[in-house]
């Protein structure tokens, strides 16, 4: 039969799937330090000498297991960065926004976030930037709110 | 390899933005069929083993094998599923050869992007814990990448841009692109940003399609057919998982890869020895990155090559004659697809896409954000 002799028919499914992730013992002191305390956690492999952002139980360059934890600062540097402009439901605020990717001070490594407070048209590579903390904490990376230019 | 391993026949369907009219499981065996009709092979007594790719979520299953035993001929038998790019199954499927078990094993890759958000399912891709819900896809962290890349070697929006045209010019030579056509860089500079620095002509586009390819023992594959072409290397290797553990503007993986595959197939200067490249750059920058990650030029020189001509048809090095999958090709499906286009490369059987004398191919299959996992594969005739 030819195709447009039939009616393609299309079937939606939508579907959801709520999972519980555990944090972990290195997720979760990470957590708890940064909901009760604004303290932001890195792990260091002292034999790569490497402070991780962020932070985990293994290291992957020499296969250590971490257990030194290292304060890190609440600013950094931006490694990149982006604007987003297309909308999408995961995203945790409405386009236009700016990601980042933000070596915090005290780190070998980033971790990507959001920039606030921010000229969309005037981010760039290098530039310095502050945690900004939420008032009402939960224990998750959104306990900052987004990094901000100093 | 102490033993050879050959692909004897390759099957690609069109791709296309949409293929409502077929289930996943249908196009898989479009290609299937398709490949066995051509190749004379019986799915009962000739096929040993078959290694399907796809992603379960993208298929909106939680269970690998619904369905597509049926269409490989795998019931009452073995399938075995690789969920990432079809470049790895094209890997297992070379080992099980080698195994010395089996004399011949298809490799199927299947996906309809067009069935779901891309971005939803991309997001995923992320650590539950530290960034998935910060809403990253395969976009934005592409888009991390690019600035990146692009600030450290001052890479232009132009040469970027170039790839664009370079694909969809090539890609009006190949009859499975989904788009092909005649653009401008102003044009590509002109379409709109979706994450700084990429526009939507930078991106591939949603993509619906199946491939299908079989490898077979050197024995079976001379009689199979007076075209074998031969895998003569393989190599892949993963970057960090964080994006942040890595240095974006650079792709280290990708050079671990390349050396291991060349000094399988004893290549020393890849440029001068690869006749041609299908390569998966999922956005344009990618494709010039790639180029300094195999080694075609020097770190920060991806546009430079661009600029010089070097990978166009006609070029010293062309590099996707079939339009990449700028033109359209979907992941998983993507890294089979350019070792079968590649594979046809060195039967001399690409038609207009054809490069003249191609002897020496390189076939290039990526998964993961901004390219962590990488896989090269040198074919010859
Ligand atoms: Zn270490």
């Amino acid at each position: 039969m030819k195709r447009e002799e039939t009616e393609a028919f299309v079937l939606a499914q939508p579907y959801s799937a709520p999972y519980e992730h555990a944090t972990g013992p290195v997720g979760t002191r990470f957590f708890t330090e940064l909901r009760d305390n604004q303290k932001i956690l890195g792990m260091k492999c002292s034999g790569c000498n490497i402070v991780y952002m962020p932070p985990r139980s293994t290291c992957p360059r020499c296969f250590a297991k971490l257990e030194e934890w290292v304060e890190l600062g609440d600013e950094g540097t931006l490694l990149t960065y982006t604007v987003v402009r297309y909308h999408e439901p995961t995203h945790p605020t409405d386009a236009p926004f700016a990601y980042g990717i933000i070596k915090l001070d005290g780190a070998d490594t980033g971790i990507g976030h959001l920039l606030g407070e921010v000229d969309l048209k005037n981010i760039s590579i290098g530039m310095r930037v502050k945690a900004v903390f939420k008032e009402e904490r939960e224990g998750n990376l959104l306990d900052i709110k987004y990094f901000k230019p100093i | 390899m102490n033993q050879r391993v050959a692909i004897v026949g390759v099957a690609q369907t069109r791709y296309q933005s949409s293929r409502d009219d077929a289930r996943v499981f249908e196009l898989t065996f479009e290609v299937v069929e398709r490949l066995l009709d051509e190749t004379g092979l019986s799915i009962w007594k000739d096929i040993n083993a078959v290694v399907s790719s796809g992603d379960d979520y993208v298929d909106g299953k939680g269970i690998s094998n619904d369905q597509i035993t049926e269409v490989v001929g795998a019931q009452y038998r073995a399938e075995h599923k690789v969920a990432a790019d079809g470049a790895f199954a094209v890997r297992y499927a070379l080992l099980q050869v080698l195994s010395g078990h089996h004399d011949a094993v298809m490799v199927t890759a299947h996906c309809k992007e067009s069935m779901i958000d891309q971005n939803l399912i991309n997001n995923l891709a992320f650590d539950p814990l530290y960034q998935r819900y910060l809403g990253f896809d395969l976009v934005s962290a592409a888009a991390l990448q690019a600035q990146r890349y692009m600030h450290k070697y001052g890479i232009t929006p132009e040469q970027c841009a170039k790839v664009v045209v370079k694909s969809l010019k090539n890609a009006k030579n190949n009859p499975y692109a989904q788009v092909a056509q005649d653009i401008t860089i102003e044009e590509v500079l002109r379409s709109p940003l979706l994450a700084d620095p990429i526009r939507t002509l930078d991106c591939k586009p949603v993509s619906d399609g199946a491939c299908a390819l079989i490898l077979a023992s050197e024995q079976k594959a001379k009689r199979i057919t007076d075209k074998p072409v031969w895998i003569k290397g393989i190599g892949s290797c993963y970057d960090a998982f964080y994006l942040g553990d890595r240095d974006l503007a650079d792709c280290d993986s990708l050079v671990v890869a390349a050396q291991r595959a060349y000094k399988m197939a004893g290549i020393n200067n890849p440029r001068n020895e690869i006749d041609v490249a299908e390569i998966s750059g999922e956005f344009s920058y990618q494709e010039l990155l790639w180029y300094e990650g195999l080694g075609l030029c020097g770190r920060g020189e991806g546009g430079k090559l661009i600029d010089q001509g070097v990978t166009k048809m006609g070029g010293e090095l062309p590099v996707n004659p079939s339009g990449g999958l700028l033109s359209g090709c979907p992941h998983h499906v993507a890294g089979v697809a350019r070792v079968a286009e590649v594979a046809l490369q060195m039967r001399g059987e690409a038609g207009a896409r054809q490069v003249p004398g191609a002897k020496t191919g390189l076939a290039h299959g990526i998964t993961g954000p901004c390219g962590q996992l990488q896989c090269v594969i040198i074919l010859g005739s």
